[in-house]
């Protein structure tokens, strides 16, 4: 039976460094749950702390109801899928799959069906009796998939199953991996650093900064409204302005630094009059309108579905430190392409841009939640 | 010089040159010795007479039977000893594992003879221990016949097993350790379900280096064996014939050995075809801290070990300091031993290193030029090549011996008795060896460099010699250091073949052995141990690890 997990307040650390200084999140039943975040924010660390292959040095870790931090591995009934596989090469495809099933001393009848029907799920039953040597990276995948979930584990645990992949091959995995658990209904937690599968796979996506959760939510939330910058530059691309906050009048509006107003109606009440703010725009969310900011393109990049177009603003518009200033034009409805050089005027789309604090720590928009259940 | 089939450039020479003096070498010795055990002493007339003989005398047959008995019962024990040590060495951290490590190749590295030597100072009839011991009343059982072999081969040969599998366990990816256990398998059920699985390949072959070794030794049996007949004494002394023997009922003996290490040699090459698999780690095993009284019995298992292994090496040079008077030892210390080495037995240290220096040297460019020739130039005349130079796998040293003997005994090439003799034994016995790994090295040489050099002008030759050999040779040369160190040890073929004025220092320590006077052959036993030591050093320091599986 596939069980929730509550990870409540905890602390890893080696030595005197501390990787996860304080993290909780509930994963519900059932559901794909990823965790994403840059290269050593810890993410294969938490894993691995709900696996049992790592201590947990404060706060607890249940499944249902069950504290787990003292069960070793062995006894937690999990499914993992290691990034390199980790698939046994002494044993062929089926024996590998048959192994959990030994361990649980299933009986053998029941085993064959299990194993048949779980190779036919992962579509790997023609290479049953090989050795897993002889198997193409895809191929391995699946074995190790179907050796972790034929065990019927409580939850299914992921790092990076994909990033040995090469890019086709990662895109078909990425809809085996989905269909399958969904097929099974069995609670999973996944590791990426590539937030395009995270987005593409996940029920509810929690992105992770430094051992620290930014925000939990929905692939459409995480995208669509960012709870800080951090979120909202790390997943896609987003612009950032500064601004000033205006309260005059029904409606707030924030206020470009070249004094271009935009009229923002789902703003937070809290907002003050004069507030600084750092207003994101996504590339997909600017349009050409006369009565838009001005700028000038310094480069651009075709890329068939749309151009990319690398801007430069007056000074003291956007914050520093910001890889590129970007607009994505689609083709789908476009006049003309521009040149590198020209002047081009962009308007920001008011539904869409979000707007956060000057410490670019929290979203200003209404009913952004940091976690979302 | 072009010839309508043959182009006769640099490689084709070189092959052909390498083809006749295998076909010198190494096929006519063979065959000859094959024949010889066809042939009537007396008469000279074909028969089958000598295998009729051997295997209807219970005295021969036994000798056979013996040797398996033995052989079979040191692989096991080195393996019971062995693989525990590979495994806590290699999962638990172990205080003073580097010099572990050193004392463990030491005693790996120094010949089972002075091991058998050692333990006779021991535990033999005159024994320290066993005077000792006598001395409060205490008999020892005797160290002498199956017993004692059994002790000198068991805890020289397990260092080999014990090498072998930890250089596997180190191929082993944490994450399928972590695997078994995410499906729900810990403790000795993984150890026995996945992590002894994964090495078993491995073991195999190490297991079946310790049944070749132990099956073609003369050292130790003849030092420590007496009443037990094995095979290579028994031919030894057929062949020296002290007794009577018959060089032609030797060479049907040695035949039958021959006949016996090929048939296990091939059921494990087939097994390892089938059987193995490639593995690399990403995260190698990381030991752990083993503390309470499973940590204390790790560590007195290791240490015991580790002393019963290296004490024995003690016992040699303590004795070569020792007072003698008329061999005899007497109370206190002297350097009298080591004059007397220097006096009559200089020579024997001058022939060790002047013919393995050779030995090495051909070895080394027979080595790689072979070793070109079946990774580069692949086709069926390289390809008889490789495998005929794979031969000295299977010819037991003391057979060796024999065959160059009864190859080389007449005109045109009577070569018995010859500096030279020595020498080919010595590159017969480690060629194979050599050649392995510098085909192994080869493998991760792109060939694009050689081209490149070649496109810029340059001759095949050169090329070969500028480009791939210098890339080549500081792989190719951290092993002939090793195999420069079996090689200054080598006792089974030389003591087959030496004269007087040919005798190596192994020779000579079982020459002094053999005549009881034990100070001498302490000191020459020293100064072989130092040599191995320091070469063992340089080994270190040139390859940049411990890494000694050959
Ligand atoms: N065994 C360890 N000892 C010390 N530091 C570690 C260990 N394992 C991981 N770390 C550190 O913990 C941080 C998080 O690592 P990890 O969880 O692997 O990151 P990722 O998010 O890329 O999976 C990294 O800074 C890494 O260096
Ligand atoms: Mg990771």
């Amino acid at each position: 039976m596939s069980v929730s997990i509550g990870i409540g307040n905890v602390v890893k650390k080696y030595g005197d460094l501390t990787i996860i200084p304080d993290l909780s999140a509930y994963i519900k039943n059932g559901e794909f749950f990823t965790l994403l975040g840059p290269s050593g924010c810890g993410k294969t660390t938490l894993l691995r702390m709900i696996a049992g292959f790592n201590s947990i040095e404060g706060g607890t870790i249940k499944f249902d109801e069950e504290v787990i931090n003292d069960i070793p591995a062995q006894k937690r009934n999990i499914g993992m899928v290691f990034q390199s596989y980790a698939i046994f090469p002494h044993l062929t495809v089926r024996q590998n799959v048959e192994y959990g099933l030994k361990i649980r001393k299933v009986p053998k009848d029941k085993m064959k069906d299990r194993i048949d029907e779980i190779l036919k799920v992962v579509k790997i039953d023609e290479y049953q009796d090989r050795l897993p040597e002889r198997l193409s990276g895809g191929q391995q995948q699946r074995v190790a998939l179907a050796r972790a979930i034929v065990i019927h584990p409580q939850v299914l645990l992921m790092d990076e199953p994909l990033s040995n992949l090469d890019a086709k091959l990662r895109i078909e995995m990425r809809s085996a991996i989905r269909d399958v658990q969904k097929q099974v209904g069995i609670t999973t937690v996944y590791v990426t650093h590539d937030q395009e599968e995270a987005l593409a796979i996940s029920d509810r996506i929690a992105v992770m900064k430094q051992g620290i959760i930014q925000q939990i939510g929905s692939p459409q939330d995480i995208y669509a409204r960012p709870y800080n910058a951090f979120v909202s530059t790390f997943i896609g691309h987003s612009n950032l302005f500064f601004g000033t906050i205006k309260k005059q009048g029904d409606v707030p509006t924030v206020v470009f630094s070249n004094g271009y107003q935009v009229s923002m109606p789902n703003l937070v009440d809290t907002v003050t009059e004069g507030q600084k703010a750092v207003i994101s725009v996504r590339p997909e969310e600017f349009s050409l309108n006369e009565e838009g900011l001005e700028c000038e393109i310094i480069s651009r990049t075709f890329l068939g579905k749309y151009t990319n177009y690398f801007l430069r603003f007056p000074d003291g518009m956007v914050l520093d430190n910001q890889p590129s200033i970007e607009y994505s034009q689609d083709l789908g409805h476009v006049d003309r392409i521009f040149g590198v050089g020209e002047k081009i005027r962009l308007r920001p789309n008011p539904n869409k841009i979000n707007v956060f604090t000057e410490d670019l720590e929290r979203s200003l928009i209404k009913d952004v939640k940091k976690y979302d259940e | 010089m072009t010839n309508k089939k043959i182009r006769w450039d640099f490689w084709t020479i070189v092959t052909v040159v390498i083809l006749a003096l295998f076909a010198i070498f190494l096929l006519y010795p063979l065959i000859s010795l094959f024949l010889s055990g066809f042939k009537d002493t007396e008469t000279g007339i074909w028969t089958m007479d000598n295998y009729a003989r051997f295997f209807s005398k219970k005295y021969y047959k036994s000798a056979l039977l013996n040797s398996f008995k033995l052989t079979i019962s040191v692989t096991l024990v080195a393996i019971l000893l062995g693989v525990p040590l590979a495994y806590f060495m290699s999962f638990y951290k172990i205080k003073g594992k580097g010099i572990l490590e050193i004392l463990f190749i030491i005693s790996m590295m120094s010949p089972n003879f002075i091991g058998a030597y050692s333990w006779i100072l021991l535990l033999g009839r005159s024994g320290t221990v066993t005077q000792f011991l006598k001395g409060m009343g205490i008999h020892m059982p005797s160290i002498y016949g199956f017993g004692g072999m059994l002790l000198v081969f068991a805890l020289k040969l397990y260092p080999f097993i014990y090498m072998y599998v930890s250089g596997a366990l180190k191929k082993i990816d944490v994450a399928l350790s972590e695997a078994a256990e995410s499906l729900g398998c810990g403790g000795l059920r993984k150890v026995f379900t996945v992590i002894m699985p994964l090495v078993t390949p491995t073991l195999i072959a190490a297991a079946l280096l310790v049944f070749m070794n132990c099956m073609a030794d003369f050292g130790t049996p003849a030092l420590i064996g007496e009443g037990y007949r094995v095979m290579p004494t028994l031919v030894y002394s057929e062949f020296v014939g002290e007794t009577g023997g018959s060089a032609n009922f030797a060479a049907c003996m040695a035949t039958i050995m021959v006949v016996v290490t090929a048939t296990i040699f091939l059921i494990q090459k087939w097994y390892v075809n089938t059987k193995s698999f490639a593995m690399s780690s990403m995260r190698p095993i990381q030991p752990k801290a083993v503390h309470g009284i499973k940590g204390f019995l790790i560590h007195l298992y290791i240490y015991l070990l580790a002393a019963t292994s290296i004490i024995p090496q003690c016992m040699v040079i303590y004795t070569s300091f020792r007072a003698t008077k008329m061999q005899v030892f007497v109370d206190g210390f002297s350097l009298e031993s080591y004059r007397k080495v220097f006096s009559t037995a200089v020579q024997s240290i001058k022939n060790t290193y002047l013919y393995c220096l050779a030995a090495i040297v051909i070895i080394i460019v027979l080595g790689m030029l072979i070793a070109y020739l079946a990774v580069r130039r692949k086709n069926w005349l390289t390809n008889i090549i490789d495998t005929i130079a794979m031969f000295p796998y299977i010819v037991p040293g003391s057979v060796l011996g024999i065959t160059l003997l009864i190859a080389f005994n007449h005109p045109p090439m009577m070569l018995a008795g010859s500096a030279i003799i020595m020498i080919i034994s010595l590159v017969i016995r480690r060629q194979a060896y050599t050649l392995r790994s510098s085909s192994a090295i080869l493998y991760q040489i792109s060939p694009s460099m050689e081209e490149a050099a070649i496109s810029l002008g340059d001759s095949p030759s050169m090329s070969f010699v500028k480009v791939t050999a210098k890339m080549m040779l500081p792989g190719v040369a951290s092993g002939a250091i090793l195999s420069w160190i079996t090689l200054i040890n080598e006792l089974s073929s030389s003591v087959m073949l030496y004269t007087a004025g040919t005798r190596t220092m192994s020779v000579a320590i079982y020459n002094e052995v053999i005549r009881a006077s034990y100070g001498t052959a302490a000191a020459l036993a020293t100064i072989l141990t130092i040599t191995t030591v320091v070469s063992l050093l340089i080994f270190f320091k040139v390859s940049g690890n411990k890494d000694v599986t050959m």
